[in-house]
């Protein structure tokens, strides 16, 4: 695999110009303009590397996994289950069938609900969430809760958009059996306190489930050190496919959950009468996975490996600080989610216009953001806002794409003001 | 700024959208509806005084949303009073299809012509329904149900 070195992982020397001539898209235009982009916690652009490693897939290595007894469908596979280990290292888990390859982080909360809710909560067992959650940790619980009686309850978060830790530890009881919660939010970049989440569910005896999808591309994570049971990310929103997504769960846990959906590849044995399952973690994977998008998820991790998530998160922050700047000095606008620490996302709201009036007009100007409610309606509705504009910081973002939106703005209450 | 930018927002539109007629809940309202975006989390409701040879003796919205759905709303609810209910659903018709490119804002009557400012939505496909979603809704209380949704 070609990785570039043009780019350094010392944040000094963080060439964000050489990274973007990475990404083959950010080349391109929109309405005749650069092409601003930041709305990477949508999903995220990809690298030529991704796109190279997809590309070989298809041209010269693609057959089915598992199945095939050819040279190409054994290096295929190959390929295919040493993602896994390349997740494995980067999350810091302990054995390589603990990293399950799902659709995407949706599929992987409702493989959790499914799986680990019917089948281990019961009638008047408890699921903690939090106010900030994305739809995704939201209605998986509720679809287990009129299926099975449990209870829903939800953590409160401040003004600013963070948790409150002392209503959580109000809220936990020995009927806690499973908290569920964001690492980082996406509307407002909030980064919850999961260590002491986690401990404190442990001590409860709950256990923890972690929604990274906004915090891989930003944090180092470490599932050993957080000690969470479940940790769950999308392959999009880290520079890698759609259509891929990972759940780790702890071993011990994986294996007393029953399969989450029947097929083939995950079964050891099929007669009328009954079957059996696979092992860890074919007993999850159902049918063909995806092939191509799992091995180019791998080639984003490598990228983003090679740059060193500290560096980009320093780089991010930067560009955040920058922004949070730039925007804060407009008259009529305000910041949505100010939590001490929060990363890569700003969302925020104008006297003058609504979100959708701003991203239409700012679309024009090449700069391109998120209106709306963010799958995160009950959020809307706590910050009392009925949408926000939301900009979002990736690793190949620079200074240029935030003035591009600054100016946009200024357009927006020309028009407006 | 671009053309098509300044034809969509046109002074008028800004007009009704910072300060939308007919704003306010209706006591006497006999249908009225919910309409709501989901895409978007746009939402509105429509109220309508129905007479009993269902005329629309007035009409009146509440809502959130954006300069495009409040205006469409605002200067529906001027349009459709005084209508009786079959001539408000003709016109749902002819103001959608403007709105999508299936006619055009010549086609539209001479009483309906001031909508033509809402044509600009046309360039603009993710934006249709923000014009559209306050008529969906009044065809919906005329029908007498209580809830519709764009998607």
């Amino acid at each position: 695999m070609t990785i570039s070195n043009k780019a350094k992982s010392d944040p000094m020397t963080y060439d964000v110009e050489a990274i973007r001539a990475d990404f083959p898209i950010l080349a391109r235009t929109m309405h005749d303009k650069p092409l601003a982009f930041l709305d990477s916690a949508a999903s995220a652009q990809k690298p030529r590397q991704v796109i190279d490693a997809v590309s070989r897939v298809y041209e010269n290595e693609y057959a089915n996994v598992h199945r095939g007894l050819y040279q190409i469908s054994e290096a295929v596979t190959a390929r295919y289950e040493g993602t896994r280990e390349i997740i494995r290292d980067f999350i810091g888990a302990v054995h390589t069938h603990e990293i399950i390859f799902t659709r995407n982080a949706t599929e992987s909360i409702n493989l959790v609900a499914h799986s680990f809710g019917r089948n281990f909560l019961s009638e008047g067992d408890e699921v903690i969430i939090t106010a900030l959650e994305h739809h995704a940790n939201i209605v998986p619980w509720q679809m287990l809760r009129d299926a099975t009686g449990i209870v829903l309850k939800v953590v409160p978060i401040t003004d600013d958009g963070e948790f409150i830790m002392s209503a959580f530890e109000d809220m936990l009881s020995p009927r806690t059996k499973l908290v569920s919660v964001a690492h980082m939010s996406n509307v407002m970049g909030t980064i919850l306190p999961i260590k002491e989440i986690i401990d404190k569910a442990h001590a409860a005896g709950a256990k923890v489930l972690i929604d990274g999808c906004q915090s891989v591309t930003h944090i180092p994570v470490d599932v050993q050190a957080l000690g969470c049971d479940f940790y769950i990310f999308s392959g999009h929103k880290l520079y890698g496919p759609s259509g891929i997504g990972v759940l780790y769960g702890r071993e011990e846990l994986l294996d007393e959950m029953p399969p989450f959906m029947g097929g083939g590849d995950m079964i050891s044995s099929v007669t009328f009468e009954e079957s059996t399952w696979a092992k860890l973690p074919h007993k999850f994977e159902a049918g063909t996975p995806a092939i191509a998008q799992a091995i180019g998820l791998g080639a984003a991790i490598e990228y983003v490996n090679n740059l060193g998530l500290d560096a980009i998160g320093a780089h991010e922050a930067d560009l955040l600080n920058y922004a949070t700047q730039q925007l804060a000095s407009m008259e009529g606008l305000r910041i949505i989610g100010t939590a001490p620490g929060k990363a890569s996302v700003v969302s925020f709201v104008l006297d003058c216009a609504h979100p959708h009036d701003i991203a239409t007009i700012i679309d024009r100007a090449g700069v391109a953001v998120r209106a709306g409610h963010h799958c995160a309606q009950p959020l809307m509705e706590r910050m009392d806002v009925p949408a926000t504009v939301r900009a979002s910081i990736g690793l190949y973002n620079n200074r240029a794409d935030i003035d591009a939106l600054v100016r946009a703005l200024g357009e927006v209450q020309e028009i407006f003001g | 700024m671009s053309d098509d930018l300044r034809e969509l927002y046109q002074e008028v539109i800004l007009d009704h959208g910072k300060n939308p007629r007919n704003f306010h809940e209706h006591d006497g309202a006999t249908n009225e509806s919910r309409g709501n975006n989901p895409l978007c989390g746009d939402q509105l409701v429509i109220y309508l005084q129905l007479d009993d040879d269902r005329n629309v003796v007035d009409a009146s919205f509440l809502g959130k949303g954006c300069a495009i759905c409040m205006a469409s709303a605002s200067m529906m609810t001027d349009l459709v009073k005084g209508r009786s209910a079959d001539d408000a659903q003709a016109m749902f018709q002819a103001f959608h299809d403007m709105c999508t490119g299936d006619g055009d804002e010549t086609a539209l009557a001479e009483d309906m012509e001031k909508l033509s400012v809402l044509s600009g939505v046309r360039e603009f496909p993710t934006r249709v329904k923000c014009a559209t979603l306050p008529w969906h809704t009044m065809v919906a209380a005329l029908k007498g149900e209580n809830e519709i949704s764009t998607e």
